[in-house]
């Protein structure tokens, strides 16, 4: 006995400083060249599956190989899988040279300390900042500091709507404000019909919907030093405004309140729902068997006017930036990807595979993206959108508010009222569970 | 080696009993299953739909679309050589193991046991990140590439079902009685021998029940399985989740894929039932 | 059956003190030759184990300690050897039930004790019916263990997807059976969110573990001997009387694990409640492995997660204890 425990401690020991020794990432700032002439890649999941964005992405990086002599190994990770297999990167230092990533999480990335920051010099490499739409750039990282990433796909917020249904309850053109909105909807919710759909059990929808109802009451969810604000008055009245479409206007099926999956679009594309807020359904639609024909897109709705900058910011800038991790043996190669990735070509033909919107100026000026649901996305982006808050425990918020909002959606759903006490009950202990 | 019919007929009360109670246990195991075979016979727009025991549409269009949404014959390949393997292993570690316990007196025996039985203990989202981070050192250091490789898997999977297998299997070999490994050793065999012709035969029941369960720890295991593989190594448990991307849930045929890959395994099920049951005669125990 | 003892094995194996177990059981003392005990053999054969269990479980165990005692939040990880010492400042704030934080850490532990328990107890329940039942052998015997066995078989990915497909509210079976077909209920109930959830979390793990117990007990039964029930129905004793005086006893060794492993695999569940409810489980259902996911792997507070783990394994630590403390007199007795 004394042996094997003699035996087992020894092993921790030596496997404690062993591993201990080698730390996590080796913290050469900026990479080396060891490796010039290859690269690996970690694309997120744009296309209808993981099968298709292979085949997207394989002949655009076989001419990269053309162009610059360098191979790279790619591999398209699911969503599920993105964010931890990226941590497990971080940590150990095993990690790719290149990769995807949503942009919320651009923030809680770059304080792992794990990407290489954008500086001058590195935006310079890929042909300048200001080839890049603002607000994409300004969801790349902390205010103030270099970005940690470069925009790649940009999207927005749209309103759907089904044309029949609008013509059915006699509506002539989408809602442009969101009392417009709940008239409108009332119109329609009747015999089976409702008027929007809903993700109540998706956290990061209802933090993307909440966000710029937010910022339409004028309140942000953090302060200008990070610190959570998530009991303003704003933020209560933009969490209880959208639970309200369900507690108090009823134009939200109550079964909305637990869709995680995309079920309202399925609902949209059945004729169930007659609106829904999201960002590039259109595949999706078609998927689910309807025509393009049937839906229109609107700008989602605002407070009072048009969409514009502040208090009339109608969407959250959603999208994938592209990253380099510090790691890399092969840190010029990597921008050499990246800068063809962000090229003014590849933008314009991946993102009209993706169906995206590119957040390079130039690329945007392509004739696919005049088509109608696009060409709104595209000028919500340019003017009307608002990246979500870059701080570095954004999934917390996510966790925290998204969970909160799920909770008072299970509430309207059973009946029980919602009311401004309610909300700020929920959204004060989502606050207090924000450690630190 | 069929065992004597009970000499005296149950009664009736108690065959009553037993057709209701079999009924509902059927039921309740069979539902979501029969969920799933007519999810999967339906086009996506009725999957998302109100429910229907029988499905309008009929199509096995699903069945198609499986092979190309997702790599499936890819990730079945490597779950199985994955799930395979770490059973094998599994199985004879914990015999060698058992048998120690079981047969020998040794210095150590009960911390063993103890510290086997509180593995178990061990929330695996606690020892998750550092068995990666010792992986990739392992890895680094000595070029055995475990990180991302089936190897690092098969190694995870069969120590997670060790414990548990250890434990019964101990109990399987208490109950074998010691006269027949004896025996086999008075007539000349080693003790190595006298496991494999006199313990090991004997334990058939229970060694399989050990290997079924080692297999289906590994078949579908997802929280490791989705840090520890990449593209060539993905397995089915992470696989799958492939039919629910970002905009789209294919519902049917997630429901399609899981049967498909599910009847090899519930084919090796009934295979294996008929060893089982084969266990001790009422004649070995005397 | 009388036991044997060979005077040259010298002392008792530290199993054979159980012998004559219920009457079940032969005479089980060694005469280990003595060739056999002088050598390493026993160890050999328990090193790849030993060294494997070491390798996967245990040093991570010990790693993931020393992280509880750390600051690991983002900002060290790449880094995380020279992560800041946080003394025991991840416990204080886990166990501070009156600060939000540790108030629902408690909830969630609740919640999950009184989930494991309900689980626990019905997949023994449904496993030890169904394998007595199916003990005798009948016409349909075979095909209903195959039966039985399905749900064990299916990945748990898709079986739980599966079932979050039946929970749904608007187009659910379990609604479409509960509400519009028989009539149960005055509206659609939610199974997913709500209070209800807690009802949907324990049947989606009682139906995926019960087959596991049915399995372990069927191999037990197979180890009863015959001559026992033959003996016992020439005495007079009626079927349910065997069970409960034969059947139930000998299960006792294999109960005894069984039920162990299946509290401790339930109270650490990860799988079920994360494809069932997402990184959020309703406050109803909200177990402890998802929280404690929640806190390392969202928020990525590695310390503060480490800090609840290592909780949580003590409190299970103690639970093993006592259950085997309590189960092995409780043997002990019902042998005199």
């Amino acid at each position: 006995m004394r042996t094997i425990r003699a035996a087992a401690a020894v092993a921790v020991v030596s496997a404690l400083t062993a591993i201990a020794g080698c730390g996590g990432g080796s913290s050469s700032e900026g990479g080396s060249n060891e490796s010039p002439k290859t690269l690996t890649y970690w694309a997120s999941n744009q296309g209808p599956n993981i099968e298709a964005d292979k085949k997207i992405l394989t002949p655009e990086l076989k001419k990269f190989e053309e162009q610059t002599g360098i191979k790279v190994k790619l591999e398209v990770i699911p969503w599920s899988d993105l964010l931890n297999r990226i941590l497990a990167a971080t940590t150990s230092g095993q990690g790719p040279d290149v990769l995807n990533i949503g942009n919320t999480w651009s923030a809680s990335l770059q304080a792992t300390g794990a990407l290489l920051p954008w500086d001058q010099k590195n935006f310079d490499a890929i042909g300048g900042r200001d080839r890049f739409v603002d607000s994409a750039v300004a969801s790349a990282g902390a205010e103030g500091q270099d970005p940690a990433a470069v925009p790649l796909y940009s999207l927005a917020y749209a309103l759907y709507y089904n044309k029949k249904m609008f013509a059915d309850a006699g509506i002539s053109q989408p809602p442009a404000t969101w009392d417009e909105l709940v008239a409108d909807g009332k119109k329609i919710s009747k015999d089976g019909k409702w008027a929007l759909g809903a993700e109540g059990g998706n956290l990061s929808n209802n933090i993307h919907q909440v966000f710029v109802l937010g910022k339409q009451h004028g309140a942000d969810f953090f302060d200008k030093s990070g610190k959570p604000t998530f009991t303003s008055d704003g933020a209560v009245a933009a969490v209880k405004q959208y639970v309200d479409f369900m507690a108090k206007d009823k134009i939200i099926a109550p079964g909305n309140a637990e869709y995680a999956q995309n079920q309202s679009l399925q609902d949209f594309a059945k004729g169930k729902t007659a609106m829904v807020l999201w960002q590039a359904a259109a595949s999706t639609f078609a998927s689910q068997g309807m025509k393009p024909e049937d839906w229109g897109v609107a700008p989602v709705p605002v407070q009072s006017g048009t969409p514009g900058a502040g208090q009339n910011t109608n969407s959250m800038v959603a999208g994938i930036n592209i990253a380099v991790f510090k790691n890399t043996k092969n840190v010029d190669g990597a921008k050499k990807f990246v800068k063809f990735m962000t090229s003014d070509e590849e933008q314009t033909l991946l993102n009209k595979t993706f169906g995206a919107i590119p957040p390079v100026k130039a690329a945007q000026e392509d004739p696919a993206f005049e088509a109608p649901d696009l060409k709104v996305l595209r000028d919500t982006l340019a003017t009307s959108a608002a990246p979500l808050p870059q701080v570095a425990n954004e999934s917390q918020f996510e966790t925290t508010v998204g969970t909160a909002v799920k909770d008072l959606w299970a509430d309207a759903a059973a009946g029980k009222p919602v009311t401004t006490e309610s909300v700020k009950a929920a959204l004060t202990k989502a606050q207090q569970q924000m450690a630190q | 080696m069929s065992r004597p019919r009970s000499p005296i007929a149950p009664p009736q009360s108690f065959l009553w009993t037993r057709r209701v109670v079999l009924t509902l246990l059927a039921a309740f195991a069979l539902l979501p299953v029969y969920v799933m075979v007519s999810s999967s016979l339906k086009p996506l727009q009725d999957v998302s739909g109100k429910f229907q025991w029988i499905p309008k549409d009929l199509t096995i269009r699903p069945y198609f679309d499986i092979w190309k949404t997702v790599p499936l014959g890819k990730y079945f390949v490597n779950s199985l050589i994955v799930a395979g393997s770490a059973t094998a292993l599994s199985v004879v570690i914990a015999v060698f193991a058992a048998y120690a316990v079981s047969r020998y007196r040794f210095r150590g025996k009960r911390v063993f046991t103890v510290t086997v039985l509180s593995t178990q203990m061990f929330p695996g989202i606690l020892f998750l990140l550092p068995l990666f981070l010792i992986f990739v050192n392992i890895g680094n250091s000595t070029g055995v590439e475990l990180y991302g490789s089936r190897g690092g898997l098969i190694l995870t999977y069969l120590t997670f079902s060790l414990p548990f297998s250890i434990w019964m299997l101990i109990g399987y070999f208490d109950s074998i009685p010691r006269e027949l490994d004896e025996a086999a050793m008075v007539d000349g065999a080693g003790p190595i021998r006298a496991l494999f012709q006199v313990v090991v035969p004997a334990a058939v029941p229970g060694i399989v029940a050990v290997a079924v369960y080692a297999f289906m720890t590994a078949w579908g295991e997802v929280l490791f399985a989705s840090v520890m593989t990449n593209d060539t190594t993905r397995t089915l448990a992470v696989g799958l989740q492939g039919y629910a991307t970002q905009n789209d849930v294919y519902w049917n045929q997630i429901m399609a894929a899981s049967l498909v890959v599910s009847v090899p395994v519930v084919v090796g099920f009934l295979l294996l039932q008929r060893y089982l049951v084969a266990g001790l005669t009422a004649g070995a125990v005397k | 059956m009388t036991a044997t003892v060979t005077p040259s094995s010298g002392h008792k194996a530290g199993t054979s003190e159980k012998t004559e177990n219920g009457g079940a059981r032969g005479p089980r003392l060694p005469r280990i030759p003595d060739r056999i005990r002088q050598g390493g053999l026993p160890y050999l054969l328990l090193l790849p184990a030993v060294v494997l269990e070491l390798l996967i479980h245990i040093i991570p165990m010990v790693i993931g300690i020393w992280v509880s005692f750390r600051q690991l939040t983002q900002f060290f990880i790449r880094n995380w050897g020279n992560s800041p010492s946080a003394g025991f400042d991840n416990y204080k704030i886990a166990i501070d039930f009156d600060a939000p934080i540790g108030q629902a850490l408690l909830h969630s532990f609740l919640v999950t004790c009184a989930f494991t328990v309900l689980s626990v107890g019905l997949s023994w329940l449904f496993g030890v019916t169904a394998a007595i039942m199916l003990q005798e052998n009948f016409r349909g015997r075979s095909i209903l263990r195959t039966i039985f066995l399905v749900p064990y078989a299916l990945p748990v990915y898709a079986a739980v997807i599966t079932w979050a497909f039946m929970f749904q509210h608007d187009n659910g079976i379990i609604n479409h059976v509960l509400h519009d077909q028989l009539g149960l209920t005055d509206k659609p109930s939610f199974w997913l969110i709500g209070n209800n959830s807690f009802v949907a979390l324990v049947v989606v793990s009682l139906w995926k573990s019960w087959p596991f117990a049915f399995l372990m007990l069927m191999a037990a039964l197979q180890n009863i001997p015959r001559d026992l029930y033959e003996a016992a129905s020439i005495d007079g004793a009626g079927i349910w009387q065997q069970i409960r005086k034969i059947t139930l006893p000998s299960l006792r060794p294999v109960n005894q694990v069984l039920v162990l492993v299946l509290f401790l695999w339930t109270f650490n569940d990860f799988n079920t409640p994360y494809v069932l409810f997402g990184k959020s489980a309703p406050e109803a259902a909200d177990l402890i492995s998802i929280h404690i996911y929640q806190s390392s792997f969202v928020t990525w507070n590695f310390g503060s997660g480490s800090a609840m783990s290592v909780l949580l394994l003590l409190f299970l630590l103690l639970v093993t204890a006592v259950y085997l403390f309590l189960t092995s007199r409780g043997r002990k007795g019902s042998d005199v």
